[in-house]
């Protein structure tokens, strides 16, 4: 059983600073949820862990499989078992979703065995109409430019399309609730729900406790100003659903 | 008191070092034969056309100041037998599994095949030297039926000298599916290979014909080819034409194009370069009839210091015409492409739906496109529409294809095949579009 071990992360985006030294710890298996109001790092530490190029980690350290994360390309990190569903996912004209998780799939098994031929048309086709079954995607989907024109929902449920394709160790879930209405938030939870177990860990970045009611955490956390300040479990969604931030940033203001 | 700002226009080009050089192909070198006449006139504006230069429109982004014209010779009778051989590569059919008929042009030769019943319904497919003896009534209604010899120094050279080409007819009403075939084969050093590629169609007819030119790539020599291309697709006739052009790096390419479609008639006209030092090429489109209808797809693919320059013109001459042109390319390197298209709307050409895109990928900070669109409309009630883009290889989609365990290097080339992929939706030949991604692995590396 592996664990992404974050520790006393600090990550600045052209030349500010973000995260603060951010200290976190999942299992695969786990569930933990991160909110927090609006500008406090959610979406930072979310690119960051996947390792876009835009963002400078200035301390601190990221380990998972005995890995040191932080040195690894994105690719290599994806292929660690890493998953970032995105935000705003971004549109690949021309690439088919169906090509795209192909050619994602045989990068994976071209990094285990160069001499790899790629998988079996016959055998991705099964896999690809299972998995868009389950998300109840219509099976025309995988022949569409990938994000291309996709509405709100169609893009959240691509992004759970392919993290179910590319069954990850540690999935990280950023803002997957905006945009969607509730029945496509029901859909992308139980994809969600059903992909989770002992061999995934997931976490949720989120600033509305409604996709709560949909993927329960076994751990709540809340950011702010580029730390977690808070920690508990699944009562702290509630007690923030119904109190809101305020008390927690004159908490922490009397610490500081 | 306003002060007047000052304007200082400082000029983007530099004066040449030395003048253009000129041709040493002289009188004594025209071929005689049926076609002396028309040698003759096409001779006769070589003679008096000075080689182009950046001062002219056409040219203005094409520069043939190190063009060593003065170098090259024709290749002489039964020249390929010193020089390599055309791949077998270049051989297997691209559309289909069996062609109608195959010829290969070499330098100082042919060689010809047509199938037997193809030949017995009337069909000619075959080299130009003997379409000039077996068929020079044919030639009377194809030559300089559609690209007039004087209108360039190229056109003219290639008019006066060229003894390599391919005559294709179809007869009224024949409908052929098997694919014809054409390779222009160009080895050799300071050659200069000139062709002259005519095809007829005749009414109702139907047909499919796929060229290409091409040569080993040679580094530090240099040769050069500049070719006539006359097609005509009379009424109710049909033609799918691809051209391929994947000379070597090391080739100075020039050519002049037209095909006039007539009433009712139907052409569907792919372009792919991938080849060539430097390329400039006029490519026209005439709608001469009420009902024409042509199509104009093109892809390049440039690295290195390549330079391509596509002229394209859609003249719409007669009312309810369609003409929709697409091309789209991608850059790398120090490579630079220019593509000027017209759409030109004739007075009367009532009904007229014209488009034209133009659509660049530049994948290198150093490389170039320029994308010029025009329109020329002397009729009122049209359609026509353009587009042209240059665009650079963004960053966010390169993350996200990787942030999927995709290495960067393939995220590239997944995003530039799926670049070129509304351009592939239009040709319906596998092995057209097989030899365009293997081109784009290789120039991808």
């Amino acid at each position: 059983m592996s664990e992404l071990v974050i520790k006393n992360l600090h990550v600045g985006i052209e030349g500010k600073e973000i995260l603060k030294g951010l200290d976190l710890t999942i299992k695969q298996g786990e569930i933990h949820a991160i909110m927090g109001p609006n500008g406090t790092g959610k979406s930072t530490l979310a690119y960051t862990l996947m390792g876009h190029p835009s963002y400078e980690v200035t301390e601190g350290e990221v380990w998972f499989d005995g890995e040191n994360v932080l040195e690894l390309e994105p690719d290599e990190r994806s292929r660690l078992g890493i998953f970032l569903a995105f935000q705003y996912p971004v549109a690949i004209p021309g690439v088919t979703v169906a090509n795209f998780l192909r050619s994602a799939i045989n990068s994976r098994r071209r990094a285990e065995n160069p001499e790899d031929k790629g998988v079996p048309i016959p055998e991705f086709r099964k896999m690809l109409k299972e998995k868009m079954g389950m998300l109840k995607m219509d099976q025309s989907f995988a022949g569409r430019y990938l994000n291309d024109g996709f509405s709100g929902g169609e893009k959240k449920r691509a992004e759970i399309l392919q993290m179910a394709t590319l069954t990850p160790k540690i999935a990280i879930l950023d803002e997957t609730d905006s945009g969607l209405d509730i029945d496509a938030l029901r859909i992308v939870s139980d994809g969600v729900n059903a992909l989770s177990g002992p061999d995934l860990g997931v976490l949720v970045i989120t600033h509305y406790q409604r996709l709560l009611n949909y993927i329960k955490p076994h751990f709540v956390h809340v950011m702010m100003n580029g730390r977690i300040v808070e920690s508990g479990g699944p009562e702290l969604a509630l007690h923030l659903e119904e109190h809101g931030y305020d008390w927690l940033r004159e908490k922490t203001e009397e610490a500081a | 008191m306003n002060e007047k700002p000052k304007v200082v226009v400082t000029s983007r080009s530099r004066r040449p070092d030395t003048a253009a050089k000129e041709f040493a192909f002289g009188q004594a070198e025209l071929p005689g034969g049926a076609l002396a006449e028309y040698r003759n006139r096409a001779f006769a504006a070589y003679a008096r056309t000075k080689m182009p230069t950046t001062s002219e429109e056409a040219w203005r982004r094409t520069d043939l100041r190190f063009f060593p014209a003065d170098a090259f010779r024709l290749p002489a009778e039964g020249a390929f037998e010193d020089l390599p051989a055309v791949p077998e590569s270049l051989l297997a059919p691209l559309v289909g599994d069996k062609h109608g008929g195959q010829i290969v042009l070499t330098p100082g030769g042919a060689s010809v095949e047509l199938d037997e019943a193809l030949a017995k319904k009337g069909v000619v497919f075959t080299d130009l030297k003997t379409a000039e003896r077996e068929h020079p009534e044919l030639l009377e209604r194809m030559m300089a039926k559609t690209v007039n010899p004087e209108e360039g120094k190229f056109a003219a050279l290639a008019g006066a000298f060229s003894q390599n080409g391919v005559v294709l007819y179809i007869p009224r009403g024949l409908q052929v599916e098997e694919p014809f075939h054409s390779v222009l084969w160009g080895p050799g050093e300071n050659l200069a290979h000139l062709s002259h590629i005519l095809v007829l169609v005749d009414e109702g007819a139907s047909a499919t014909f796929v060229h290409e030119s091409a040569s080993p790539t040679e580094s530090g020599i240099n040769s050069m080819h500049a070719g006539l291309v006359e097609i005509q697709v009379l009424q109710g006739a049909n033609l799918r034409f691809v051209e391929l052009q994947s000379w070597g790096k090391h080739v100075w390419n020039f050519s002049h194009e037209r095909v006039r479609v007539e009433r009712d008639a139907n052409l569907d006209w792919i372009f792919g370069a991938i080849g060539s030092r430097l390329t400039k090429n006029f490519s026209e489109l005439d709608l001469a009839g009420q009902g024409a209808v042509g199509r104009m797809s093109g892809f390049y693919f440039t690295d290195g210091s390549q330079h391509l320059d596509h002229d394209t013109q859609q003249n719409h001459l007669a009312p309810n015409t369609t003409s929709d042109l697409l091309f789209k390319g991608a850059l790398k390197g120090k490579s630079r492409s220019v593509w000027q298209g017209m759409i030109y709307v004739a007075p009367g050409a009532q009904k007229t739906d014209g488009y034209q895109a133009n659509r660049n990928l530049v994948l290198d900070d150093q490389a170039r496109a320029d994308s010029i669109p025009g329109l020329e409309i002397m009729a009122d009630d049209v359609r026509c529409t353009h587009g042209a883009t240059v665009g650079k290889l963004e960053e966010e989609p390169l993350f996200y294809l990787e942030s999927r365990g995709i290495p960067r290097p393939d995220a590239a080339r997944l995003v530039v095949e799926g670049f070129f992929d509304p351009i592939m939706q239009r040709i319906p030949f596998e092995g057209v579009r097989e030899r365009f991604q293997q081109a784009i692995l290789e120039k991808m590396g």
